[in-house]
């Protein structure tokens, strides 16, 4: 096999040096390298999106990407939205709309809208839906995802 | 029960959040990838790329040779264990057709599983598996189950069952006919894709000679008998463990080869064995579902009525017969009269085998088939007698004043009996809400200006809470916390929020307060887990059971020690007080615990603990119904279909918590348009798998998603069940493709011109240009 390069990965603030195979992605390394598992794959090759994490605060689906590739950079994962013991609007808004059921997809839901209303925040609910149709859920038709990020952004627009 | 003056959150008809929220929000679930045990090896399948062929030899060096490689296994290192088993028993007509976890001498579809690399790491294991070279001689292969049947093996065909149900004299109910309309029908194959694929991890623990799988669902307990009459082992040796579950829909927690290989190979290398599923290859492993051609008539008389029914299907069941045996083509054959009289009645279901993927259940198995063609057929009818569709229905439901209706049809070994329920009401009630008549009015309106609008409704009955039992035990601690054990699996519905909503009812306590196991062979002896709408139906009740007599356990030990009787007592809150005097003297549900305990001098003759264990029997499932209806805009430039609107309607007899069954109709729907307009498998006429990618394999996103008007009645509850509880899992599902290809036909004025899910644009734009539209 190929020789590990070390690494050093920003993951929710706190600093992991990792030495990686070239060829390890990045989802894998931040779930079987930095123990962070709230990430997950759907399809690994970059159309379902349930991998998707920021990278220095834009979505990416982390199972296109390197690990090499994020060296130095700061990620950001599902792991590290809420403050504490104070979920953050965006998860607050999926339990309260009923956004989420097996769960599996909601990690990459919440990483994509965080990025998008974080960069965004008095995006139109069109866009929104433009950006959002980039993921798939199999179990809840969507409507209520669309209901709590909607919610979410005016939460978080009130609040700024 | 607790009265509206004393309700805590979380009782029954609340909307509540759901328990399983927080860690899903959080980033703390445990699925199946996340699990991890010290010294595992990792396991890939080597699978066929022949859809049919003589394995004439296997090289397994080259891979073995890999640094980091343990083992490589083909069928002759297990030749010990026999082909994966039916979950209900051994079926000696089937066993033929069955498949063994590494294929032994045949290969019979791509995806075939041939080979097995144990490594110390994935990334080794995936470059070995490429090392392992099959050498196959190809044999003719089989692409369509309505083509003649082929040799299986020498000894049988490649039709493995006819499945026939029926009653009435056919030949005469259609010699006296006054008119026979007959429609050819196909639904395509897809399947239920969960967005987590498939994972298991065996781990045997030698010192207590337990054999472990992690990554269970659905069915864990029946997994672990068949597991148990496999590998010869005893049920307390083996043990089946649920974590969460990224999306069930039938298909994900059957018994599959990698499940049987993981549990094999963990005894057999001393080492715990993780294998983890990767979408390719979930594409082509694991069970498909739907295909089936129908060739359909009905003998109609001259007011509408729908006198005989008959029918002759191909179901395409793939390369094996899996875990369900006949099971769909039970299902279809018994559920295809849906709400409807047919007094006479005939299916014969070919049930073959072909080269492709094995199939098995996808959410609302055999009713969201049978639905499809029998809506299609009843379209036609309405063509054919120039009535209106609706009109043409409503002649043919059975009504309330024939309920209970049984009919000499099997479902599942369950005769059938329509719970009561108001068919045509509840039609009544859709049509008035959604507005038809104004509907009609301005879609013909756009038609004439030119637009491609139009309506359709599709009705059905549904079918939940498969029998014949379940049971559940609850447990409340000395500080008050209680649990309540089940044999029910999680796959997302919500399953911990409805049991704890039951058990809160009767234990008058916050539903946050009782934590609900499911899916844990260790903790409870007998589950039937999450599959045909079963789990609050069957399990809600034995919950609902057990915590009447826990209840009443606390009221008695409370009364003795507050020196009054049980029936001038209740619960609010987890604390136990006069119903007269809420204030006065009370003792909380763990103070209670504590008198109960085996050393504790109150015991009295008492069984220790606060305590139960309770059991539910059902003599018949129940039979939810509703209809749904969808309006379409079809764009005869591409061939696009876009869902103006949609309603569902839907009797559930009594709700636990409303959203979540909302949440069950409009995530069904949203897989019900995927098959109706979408998802495909297309194979080359070399059995080649044309979809084993999300680029391939088109699955609905927000955009192709409506979000439909919901209108959920509890207008009948279920006569089966105490708490008159039905089902909801599958009811989302079950009409689309019926309602999408009634709409579209209407919207493009070519009646019956949808024979064939998925409406493609390729397919619907054929239509259009036959048609010279």
């Amino acid at each position: 096999m190929s020789d590990k390069k070390d690494i050093t990965l920003t993951v929710n603030g706190r600093d992991h040096n990792v030495a990686v195979d070239p060829r390890w992605t990045l989802a894998d390394v931040i779930r079987d390298h930095c123990g962070q598992t709230g990430t997950h794959l759907g399809c690994e090759h970059g159309i379902c999106g349930a991998c998707t994490v920021l990278v220095d605060d834009t979505p990416v689906r982390s199972c296109l990407m390197f690990g090499v590739q994020a060296d130095g950079k700061k990620i950001r994962t599902v792991e590290g939205l809420a403050n504490g013991d104070e979920y953050h609007p965006l998860q607050k808004a999926f339990m309260e709309n009923h956004a989420l059921q097996c769960g599996y997809c909601t990690p990459g839901f919440l990483m994509l809208a965080t990025g998008i209303l974080e960069a965004q925040p008095d995006i139109s609910d069109d866009d929104l839906n433009e950006v959002l149709s980039s993921n798939l859920c199999r179990c809840t038709g969507y409507a209520n995802i669309i209901k709590a990020v909607r919610a979410a952004r005016d939460e978080m627009k009130a609040a700024s | 029960m607790a009265t509206a003056t004393n309700r805590m959150l979380g009782h029954l008809g609340d909307s509540v959040e759901r328990l399983e929220d927080p860690p899903l929000v959080t980033g703390k679930g445990r699925f199946v990838g996340d699990i991890n045990f010290p010294d595992q090896l990792h396991m890939r399948i080597v699978r066929s790329d022949h859809a049919h062929g003589k394995i004439k030899s296997v090289d397994t060096s080259a891979a073995e040779a890999v640094p980091g490689v343990v083992a490589v296994w083909t069928t002759t290192d297990i030749d010990d264990v026999p082909p994966i088993d039916f979950r209900e028993g051994s079926d000696p007509t089937l066993a033929l057709f069955r498949q063994y976890a590494l294929a032994r001498e045949l290969v019979r579809y791509v995806g075939d599983p041939v080979a097995a690399v144990f490594a110390e790491d994935p990334y080794t294991a995936e470059d070995a598996a490429e090392l392992v070279t099959i050498n196959i001689e190809p044999l003719p292969v089989l692409i369509n189950a309505d083509d003649d049947p082929q040799d299986f093996k020498g000894k049988a065909t490649t039709e493995a069952a006819v499945v026939e149900q029926g009653y009435g004299d056919i030949d005469e109910t259609f010699a006296s006919a006054y008119k026979v309309v007959e429609v050819d029908v196909k639904v395509s194959r897809h399947t239920g894709v969960p967005m987590e694929c498939r994972g298991a991890i065996g781990r045997y623990d030698e010192a207590r000679d337990v054999l472990e799988m992690y990554g269970a669902a659905k069915v864990p307990h029946r997994n672990r008998d068949t597991l148990c009459r496999m590998l010869n082992r005893p049920a307390s040796g083996m043990h089946l463990f649920e974590g969460h579950t990224g999306g069930g829909f039938g298909i994900r927690g059957e018994l599959y080869p990698e499940d049987v290989l993981v549990c094999v190979a963990a005894m057999r290398l001393r080492r715990p064995v993780k294998w983890i599923e990767d979408r390719q290859e979930h594409l082509m492993a694991a069970n498909h579902s739907r295909q089936q051609r129908h060739i359909i008539r009905a003998a109609v008389a001259e007011d509408g009525e729908v006198v005989g029914l008959d029918d002759e299907l191909y179901l395409d069941q793939g390369g094996y017969i899996r875990t369900h045996g006949t099971r769909v083509a039970n299902m279809t054959t018994g559920t295809l009269p849906g709400p409807y009289r047919f007094p006479v009645y005939r299916s014969i279901c070919h049930f073959r085998l072909t080269n492709k993927t094995p199939a098995a259940t996808y959410r609302s198995p055999g009713r969201c088939e049978s639905t499809f063609v029998r809506e299609r057929l009843m379209d036609a009818v309405a063509v054919a007698m120039d009535m209106d569709p609706i009109a043409v229905r409503r002649r043919n439901l059975i009504s309330l004043e024939e309920m209970p209706y049984g009919r000499a049809l099997d479902v599942l070994g369950d005769s059938v009996e329509h719970d009561p329920g108001d068919y045509a009401g509840l039609l009544d009630q859709g049509l008035a809400q959604i507005g038809w008549d104004d509907l009609q009015k301005q879609l013909a309106e756009r038609r004439a200006n030119g637009e491609m609008v139009g309506a359709g409704i599709s009705m059905f009955f549904e079918k939940s809470g498969l029998g014949p039992s379940d049971g559940a035990k609850i447990f409340i601690d000395n500080s008050g916390f209680i649990e309540v054990v089940t044999g029910g699996a999680s796959i997302g519905q919500g399953f911990e929020t409805a049991m704890a909503q039951i058990a809160a009812e009767d234990l008058g306590t916050d539903y946050r307060r009782i934590r609900v196991v499911h899916g844990q062979t260790n903790r409870i002896d007998y589950g039937v887990g999450a599959h045909a709408s079963r789990a609050t139906v069957l399990t809600g009740t034995a919950v609902s059971l057990t915590a009447q007599a826990v209840r009443a356990k606390a009221l008695d030990m409370a009364a003795e020690l507050l020196q009054t009787t049980a029936d001038t007592l209740t619960i609010t809150d987890g604390v136990v007080h006069s119903k007269d005097n809420p204030t006065g003297p009370s003792l909380t549900l763990g103070e209670i615990a504590e008198a109960l305990m085996p050393t504790s001098k109150l015991l009295g003759g008492r069984e220790p603990y606060l305590k139960g264990e309770e059991w539910f029997h059902i003599d018949h499932q129940t039979y939810p119904y509703g209809h749904h209806i969808a309006v379409v805009k079809v764009d005869p430039d591409t061939g696009g279909v876009e869902i103006e609107k949609y309603f569902i309607a839907y009797d559930i007899g009594r709700s636990i918590n409303p959203m979540m069954i909302e949440g069950q109709l409009v995530g069904g729907l949203a897989q019900g348009v995927g098959g109706a307009l979408f998802e495909e498998f297309t194979y080359s006429e070399a059995g080649d798998p044309q979809a084993v990618t999300f680029a391939d394999y088109l699955m609905p996103t927000l955009k192709e998603t409506p979000d439909p008007e919901i209108l959920l009645t509890e207008d009948f509850p279920s006569i089966r069940t105490p708490l008159g509880i039905k089902g909801a899992g599958e009811a989302g599902i079950t009409g689309a493709a019926g309602a999408i290809a009634s709409a579209i036909d209407n919207a493009i004025g070519i009646p019956g011109a949808v024979t064939e899910t998925p409406v493609s644009p390729q397919r619907l734009k054929k239509i259009l240009s036959e048609h010279g539209k």
